[in-house]
C-alpha cells in the first residue's frame, strides 16, 4: 500500500485511514455527512495524491490519444479540459479521465484503482508512434479545494493567476505558494466551484498547510474519501467500479458527452460498438431516492411488484437532499421521473421512487 | 476492560445470561468500526420481530452507517422474545452505551452454554491481533 506526501497530515488530523485503489487514504476527518455540508456551504480541502497522473509529449500525441480517448482531444481548445475515457474495442471502458490540452503535452488525469493498468494500455498502444509517456503520479502531490469559499480562500496564495477568471474545465499555470509554473484547474469531483492543484511531491505537506491555514477561519475544512464519493454520487459524477466498468458502457452510463463519432476523428479503439449502441441502447442509468431509512447499496436489486427491473450500482445518504439516493440500471422505458419502484434489501423491501440525474446542481438549483 | 459479566463473538456480538433470558447487543468495538467514533454515522439498525425461533449462528439483522452495513449475528439458539424499542430512533445509544441502554435483542435460549464465546479477556486479545 503506498502513502502519499501527506499521509502525516492526515494522521495528525486524526483521519481514519483505509485501503483505496492500493493506496492509504482518508475515508473521513470526522463525520462524513458534516464534511459533505461542509464542502456544500463553505469549502473543503482533498489530498487527490492518490490519483494517476500521466504526462504524453511527442509528434503522434494527438494521434495516439484520439486512437485510445472516446472524447475527440484534438478539438479540445488549448487549456481546456475534456471527460473522456479509454475503451476496450468491445466498448466497454478501462478507465474514465479528464483530458487537459496543453501546447505541447496533454496532461491526464486517471483513477487510482486503474493507473497501472492504463499506463500499460496506452505504452501497448503507443507502440511504433513517436510519443513519450511519462507517469507523474509519484512526484507530484494533488490537492483540491472545493465548494463556494474556495476561489476566496486561494487566490491569495497565487500570482500571476486571475482564478475568478478560470473558466469551470480551464486550466492554466501561476505561481502557487511561491512555486512557480504551478498547474491548476477548475475542476472537481463534488459538483461545486473549485479548483485542482499540483505541486511537487515535497512541498505537498507545504501548500496544504497553506491551504489549511487560509481556509480556517472561513470555515475550511479537511474531506475525506467517505464526504467525497457522497458528493460526486449527489452531482450524478460516475465513478470506475460503479456506474462504468468491464460490463457497463459510457452510452448507457449517460456519458455521450465524453464520446464523439465525429468523423474527422478518424477510428479509435471501441467506437464501432459504442456507435452501435448509441442507436440503440437497451437499458439506461437513472435515479432513485428512498422513501424509508434504508440505503441503496451496488448491488441491491430493484422492483416493480414481482418483476425484477434493475439494480443499484452507487447508494448514499444525501445530507443535502435529506433522503437516500442511488444510482441504478434500468431497461431503456423504465424508470421515468415520480415512477415508484421498490428496492430489495436483503429480502426485505423498501419504497423508492425514480428521480432526475443529476440529484443535485448548484446552477439548476 | 471490557464488561465480564458477559460472553463475546468473533463477529462483535455479546450475550450476557439474565438468567430466563439473555441480552445480546454489539460490541463498542462494533459500533467505532462502523461508525468510526461518529455517531452520527450510524443510519440505520435492523432488527427482528418477537417470536422468531433463531439458529445458532443465524443473521437476525443489519446495521447500517453511511458508508457500511454489518450482519448481526445470534450467538445462541433460541427465540427472540422482545427488540429494545429505543434502538430504532435513537441509535446514538450505540456509541453511548452499547453495554445496557444499547441493548439489541432478549431471547429465551434453547439452551444456556455460553462456553463456545469468548471471555472478555479473550474478546480483547481476539481484537488485538489484526484480521
Amino acid at each position: 500500500m503506498k502513502d502519499t506526501p501527506l499521509r502525516d497530515v492526515h494522521v495528525r488530523l486524526g483521519a481514519k485511514l483505509v485501503e483505496f485503489g492500493g493506496w492509504c487514504m482518508p475515508v473521513q476527518y470526522g463525520p462524513i455527512l458534516d464534511e459533505v455540508t461542509t464542502v456544500r456551504n463553505k469549502a473543503g480541502l482533498f489530498d487527490l495524491s492518490h490519483m494517476g497522473r500521466v504526462n504524453v509529449k511527442g509528434p503522434d500525441t494527438l494521434r495516439f490519444l484520439e486512437r485510445i480517448c472516446t472524447n475527440h482531444v484534438a478539438k479540445i481548445p488549448l487549456g481546456a479540459i475534456r471527460y473522456s475515457l479509454f475503451c476496450r474495442a468491445d466498448g466497454n471502458p478501462i478507465d474514465d479521465l479528464l483530458v487537459y490540452r496543453g501546447s505541447d503535452e496533454v496532461y491526464l488525469v486517471v483513477n487510482a484503482s486503474n493507473t497501472a493498468v492504463d499506463l500499460a494500455w496506452m505504452r501497448e498502444h503507443a507502440q511504433g508512434l513517436q510519443v513519450t509517456i511519462e507517469d507523474l503520479t509519484d512526484a507530484q502531490a494533488m490537492i483540491a479545494l472545493q465548494g463556494q469559499l474556495s476561489t476566496q480562500v486561494m487566490q491569495p496564495l497565487c500570482e500571476g493567476i486571475e482564478l475568478s477568471k478560470l473558466g469551470y474545465y480551464k486550466f492554466g499555470f501561476g505561481t502557487f505558494c511561491g512555486l512557480r509554473n504551478t498547474r491548476i484547474s477548475r475542476t472537481g469531483y463534488t459538483g461545486e466551484q473549485g479548483f485542482e492543484v499540483y505541486v511537487p511531491a515535497k512541498e505537498g505537506v507545504r501548500c496544504w498547510n497553506l491551504l489549511m491555514d487560509a481556509g480556517a477561519p472561513h470555515g475550511v475544512k479537511p474531506i475525506g474519501l467517505g464526504a467525497r464519493d457522497t458528493l460526486r454520487l449527489e452531482a450524478g459524477m460516475p465513478l470506475y467500479g460503479h456506474e462504468i466498468d468491464a460490463t457497463h458502457n459510457p452510452i448507457e452510463a449517460g456519458l455521450a458527452f465524453g464520446v464523439s463519432f465525429a468523423p474527422e476523428k478518424g477510428d479509435w479503439i471501441g467506437r464501432t460498438p459504442l456507435e452501435a449502441l448509441a442507436k440503440a441502447p437497451s437499458r439506461q442509468l437513472v435515479g432513485i431516492k428512498t422513501d424509508g431509512p434504508r440505503v441503496p447499496r451496488q448491488g441491491y436489486k430493484l422492483f416493480q411488484g414481482a418483476r425484477e427491473i434493475g439494480y443499484v450500482v452507487s447508494g448514499s445518504v444525501s445530507p443535502t437532499l435529506s433522503t437516500n439516493i442511488g444510482t441504478c440500471y434500468v431497461p431503456v422505458g423504465v424508470g421515468q421521473p415520480g415512477e415508484s419502484c421498490e428496492l430489495d434489501v436483503k429480502g426485505k423491501r423498501q419504497a423508492a421512487s425514480f428521480c432526475a440525474l443529476p440529484f443535485f446542481s448548484r446552477t439548476r438549483k | 476492560m471490557r464488561p465480564n459479566d458477559r460472553k463475546y463473538t468473533e463477529s462483535h456480538e455479546w450475550v450476557k445470561n439474565e438468567g430466563e433470558t439473555m441480552l445480546i447487543g454489539i460490541t463498542d468495538f462494533a459500533v467505532s468500526e462502523l461508525s468510526n467514533g461518529n455517531e452520527g454515522d450510524l443510519v440505520y439498525c435492523d432488527l427482528p420481530e418477537a417470536g422468531r425461533i433463531l439458529e445458532a449462528g443465524q443473521t437476525f439483522g443489519e446495521i447500517e452507517s453511511v458508508k457500511a452495513v454489518a450482519d448481526l449475528n445470534c450467538p445462541i439458539a433460541g427465540e427472540v422474545l422482545d427488540i429494545n424499542p429505543t434502538i430504532e430512533d435513537h441509535l446514538e445509544v450505540l456509541s453511548k452505551d452499547p453495554w445496557n441502554q444499547g441493548w439489541l435483542i432478549r431471547i429465551k435460549p434453547a439452551l444456556k452454554s455460553l462456553d463456545h464465546l469468548m471471555s472478555a479477556e479473550e474478546y480483547e486479545k481476539f481484537i488485538s491481533q489484526p484480521h
